[in-house]
């Protein structure tokens, strides 16, 4: 199969899955969640056969309409994108297995309207990972906010609907208010926005509305979580925990980074955003999010909240590393989504197998919560671990990278906050790893439980060992995403 | 010239009218109501036509019983005409199919075949604004259209109609006389009622006075009958109170008429004879577009009934129109006419859904729809797509028309970033009120016992869908409303000096 066909089929391959899913959930729920499974299966295969063509320095492309002219409904694979779509597509192969684990032990409702909205936000995150201009991409992750509504408003209860409101409102109010009228700014300035190695912008705008229209995409962009656009990602954690898993610690979020990433390399052009004084905000602006978002999740009582806050704190570190502007920078970047994808995974799940196990989800309940569910919370501590930065885990690599970039632009700020963020999250994971192991039960204990459901401890144990994995083995990511740096400087 | 299509400007207005006397006498049940249907979608059939000739480069040129311009009728159908013609004819028949329901629930059978002659009247006056040449008879059709009209909408069960009525036709009835007004004025300067021709012969009259006074007599005048803010009262009750399937027609098309005549007017006419026309015509329009997106989106945001609430959002999307034309450029003509077309799609299949919900719940205020979606999840799953092209969501129709708008506003310098902001918060504005009633039907508890309700009937569900999936086909294939927008701009923007 050519580039092109394999694109189609990644776009397609999950929304056929969603109408499999319908379909056979007539039949019974093993065959929708076998369907589901499938689906995964084969869009991470169609997905990573993407990759050869990519190494050998290929540029497969689609475009599927014109919809009016100028503007094209067009797709094409690059590195920063394949890695997107492999992270995500990889993911929730593992999610699955976790979904079904954690949906039936929770018995929740609607679990077949849960698979197929989840396939479709697996389609349009795939279509924002190879969208070829910014109309694919704001096509798709506007149909990702709107797919992942559902999700979030699963339960349907008055508290529910309160913040999956939040959560629309404020990705909507963002997209529809800032990045909208940035991109059509772009679209007629430039006349096309294509994403172009080396950037389109330069020559068309210059001073302060490079600053302006950077600010338009950064914060029009929601789905990063910079400061102040972060509220909806709190408000998106009272969605099942595999929703807060994939969607909101790896797909959506990542879809917000990777754009901000894409728009800065492919449509700012890195060289043009750095000789531009009045872009140099983006810095302190992720630099404030990261200590921020990590001083909010310190003061944090439920762990899943805590999660999320420092899910904001991390993806600004990419913000940050990409708007480092240097080559080594946006390779820790990249690195990042990955590492952080792999470890924020596992400790939601790791949260979300707590709360199936013990129905717990506050701090102060997991005293000596190791004993009785050992599995689980080494995987969390895995997962903690790579989150601070400590080697063997994949977090360590990224933070490397990104720390080497911040040295070679001689940009202290970011060196500093790196250093204080450590400092942070280590204040913030530590003392739950500590009361989880060495703290002595509650006596009596509220509810007699063991480990959670064998497909949910199977899929952390899965990300767990990907977490560590990663530390050892991220030539491939490397080398792909060296050809990025190629491109760009 | 024996082809048929050559006849096809008159038979666009004449099988309307001819077939509505025939319905009146239809008896027997349902074959009213099946004659109509076939009538309209033969004008259907005949606007498709044009269109597609249209769009191959033709203009269609019509003089009744071979009588030469400007001394006998003339019609005409070129590629803005032929948008509306599409519109017109589409949401008669689109309402049509699915309101079987709704008629028969609101009107008694044997009244049936009374209201079908007045529906085809009403198309058939509605689509002749469009297709006539001359001002004198562009009046008689606006007649046409508004008596029937008036007829439709006070001929259901709800007696509040019929207040909303007398106002409408109070209203209508001003709108008409001014437009009368100004255009016997002109007629007694120049001596012709020709458009064309007159757009010839102002420039031999000497005192312009009377001409400034006719322009602003036909503008208000049709301002009044498009609802432009603040000349807009009468809609909302209208829309409110008419039988649904008579909101889905009438909705969809009927003030779209009178802002296409007010553009054509003013563009062929005034544009390129009265000095400073062209900036007294943005000034004037400018400011009550922007009022009326901001006004009446957020009278929306409060609405509790959702009939009245759409007719709010109706005044709001009758603002983007304006403030599109307002541009007096080819970007923001375009972006205003293909306005003409996907708000009609969007706002019709909304109605469309709301007919859907009206055959089962026992009310339309937010209150008494609460959880419904689960009793109708097709008619709730229609009705957010829909919502989906109102506000504009990329992949809908409603997200072509944002795109051209906005790029129109970036294009007016630093006006235009005040215009983007305007354009941005409406659209906010119609998340939110969209979003109140999606989050009743799917989420809020049932004030009544909700074990009758069920699905919409089938052919009504199914036309819903036909307009929801037209809205997406329409928002990744925008191709024929974005060219005949396109030329309908230039032709206007030829008419400058």
């Amino acid at each position: 199969m050519s580039g092109s066909d394999l694109i189609l089929l990644a776009l397609v391959l999950p929304l056929v899955g969603a109408a499999g899913i319908a379909a056979a959930s007539r039949i019974g729920d093993n065959a929708r969640e076998a369907t589901t499974l499938l689906t995964a299966g084969a869009l991470a295969w169609t997905v990573w056969s993407l990759v050869p063509e990519l190494m050998q320095g290929g540029r497969p492309s689609l475009v599927l309409a014109e919809v009016v002219p100028g503007i094209e409904l067009a797709f094409s694979v690059e590195p920063l994108g394949m890695l997107f779509a492999a992270l995500a597509s990889s993911l929730w192969i593992v999610n699955s297995i976790y979904s079904i684990g954690y949906m039936r032990g929770n018995n929740e409702s609607n679990q077949t309207r849960f698979y197929i909205f989840f396939a479709v936000a697996l389609a349009a995150a795939i279509g924002i990972a190879f969208a070829d201009n910014l109309f694919t991409l704001f096509l798709f992750y506007e149909i990702l906010t709107l797919s992942t509504y559902p999700l979030v408003s699963h339960k349907g209860d008055a508290q529910t609907v309160r913040s999956a409101r939040v959560y629309l409102g404020v990705l909507l109010t963002t997209s529809i208010g800032l990045l909208l009228p940035a991109i059509i700014w772009t679209y007629s300035v430039a006349g096309t926005g294509t994403f172009t190695p080396g950037g389109i912008l330069e020559g068309k705008v210059d001073g302060a509305a490079v600053g302006l229209l950077l600010g338009l995409f950064v914060f029009g962009v929601g789905k990063a979580a910079v400061m102040p656009v972060h509220r909806w990602l709190p408000a998106a954690m009272v969605a099942p925990t595999p929703v807060s898993a994939l969607l909101h610690a790896v797909a959506v979020v990542k879809a917000g980074v990777f754009t901000v990433t894409k728009i800065i390399i492919y449509i700012f052009g890195v060289d043009f955003l750095f000789a531009e004084p009045s872009s140099g905000w983006l810095v302190y602006v992720a630099a404030f999010t990261i200590v921020a978002a990590s001083l909010v999740a310190l003061r944090q009582q439920n762990l899943k909240r805590l999660l999320a806050y420092s899910t904001v704190a991390q993806l600004s570190y990419v913000i940050m590393a990409t708007a480092i502007l240097k080559p080594l920078a946006e390779v820790g970047a990249a690195l990042h989504i990955v590492a952080h994808a792999f470890g924020k995974i596992t400790l939601f799940f790791a949260a979300g197998a707590i709360y199936t196990a013990a129905k717990k989800t506050e701090l102060h309940q997991l005293r000596g919560i190791a004993r009785r569910m050992p599995w689980t919370m080494a995987a969390f501590t895995v997962g903690a671990l790579s989150m601070i930065g400590v080697p063997p885990t994949g977090g360590f690599v990224s933070k490397w990278y990104i720390l080497a970039g911040a040295f070679q632009a001689d940009n202290y700020v970011a060196i500093a906050v790196i250093v204080a963020s450590t400092a942070l999250n280590a204040a913030y994971f530590l003392p739950i790893i500590f009361i989880a192991w060495f703290l002595k039960e509650d006596s009596p204990p509220a509810r007699e439980h063991g480990e959670a459901p064998f497909a949910v401890v199977l899929a952390l144990m899965i990300t767990a060992a990907l977490t560590l994995a990663f530390f050892f083995f991220n030539e491939p990511v490397l080398e792909l995403e060296g050809q990025l740096v190629r491109t760009i400087s | 010239m024996t082809d048929l299509s050559h006849h096809l400007p008159a038979l666009q207005v004449i099988v309307p009218m001819l077939s509505a006397p025939l319905v009146m006498l239809l008896k027997p049940r349902g074959l009213a109501r099946a004659a109509a249907t076939a009538a309209s979608l033969f004008a259907f059939a005949i606007a498709i036509a044009m269109t597609m000739g249209v769009l191959d480069g033709s203009t269609y040129t019509y003089r009744m019983g071979g009588w030469p311009a400007p001394y006998g009728i003339e019609l005409g159908v070129d590629r803005f005409s032929a948008l509306l013609l599409l519109i017109v004819t589409g949401a008669s028949t689109f309402a049509l199919l699915a309101g079987r329901r709704s008629v028969d629930a609101d009107i008694d059978e044997s009244r049936q075949p009374l209201f079908y002659a007045a529906w085809l009247l009403a198309l058939a006056g509605l689509l002749g604004i469009p297709v006539a040449a001359d001002a004198f008879n562009i009046f008689v059709f606006m007649e046409i259209s508004s008596l029937a009209s008036y007829v439709i909408i006070a001929g259901g069960s709800d007696r509040r109609a019929l207040p909303a009525v007398f106002k409408y036709l109070i209203m209508g009835t001003i709108g008409a006389t001014f437009y009368l007004i100004g255009v016997g004025l002109i007629y007694l300067m120049t001596g012709t009622l020709n458009l064309a021709d007159m757009e010839l012969r102002i420039h031999e009259v000497g005192d312009q006075k009377p001409i400034l006074v006719a322009a602003g007599f036909i503008t208000i005048g049709l301002a009044l009958k498009a609802a432009v803010f603040p000349l807009h009262v009468w809609l909302p009750n209208a829309y409110t109170y008419a039988p649904n399937a008579v909101t889905v027609f009438l909705a969809a098309c009927s003030t779209k008429v009178s802002l296409y005549l007010l553009l054509r007017f003013d563009f062929f006419v005034f544009q390129g004879n009265l000095a400073g026309h062209d900036v007294q015509f943005t000034y004037f329009l400018m400011p009550l577009a922007v009022l009326a997106i901001l006004i009446a989106s957020g009278v929306a945001l409060f609405e509790q009934n959702i009939k009245r609430l759409l007719a709010y959002s109706s005044i709001a999307q009758i603002g983007y129109i304006l403030l599109g034309a307002s541009f007096v450029t080819v970007a923001g003509l375009t972006a205003s006419t293909v306005h003409f077309f996907n708000h009609a799609l969007a706002k019709g299949a909304l109605f469309l859904a709301v007919s859907c919900l009206a055959t089962s719940c026992v009310g339309l205020r937010l209150s008494d729809l609460g959880g419904v979606a689960k009793r109708m999840p097709w008619t709730a799953a229609a009705f957010v797509v829909a919502g989906f092209s109102l506000i504009g969501i990329p992949g809908t129709a409603g997200f072509i028309s944002k795109w051209y708008l906005i790029t129109a506003a970036l294009e007016q310098g630093s006006l235009g970033i005040a215009l983007v902001a305007v354009l941005v918060i409406s659209s906010l504005m119609a998340v939110v009120y969209i979003w109140r009633i999606v989050e009743a039907i799917y989420f809020a508890e049932p004030s009544s016992d909700l074990s009758a309700v069920g699905e919409a009937p089938f052919m009504m569900l199914a036309v819903t869908w036909a307009a929801v999936l037209a809205n997406l086909y329409f928002g990744l294939a925008p191709d024929v409303p974005v060219t005949l927008a396109t030329s309908a701009a230039e032709t206007l923007l030829e008419h400058l000096p």
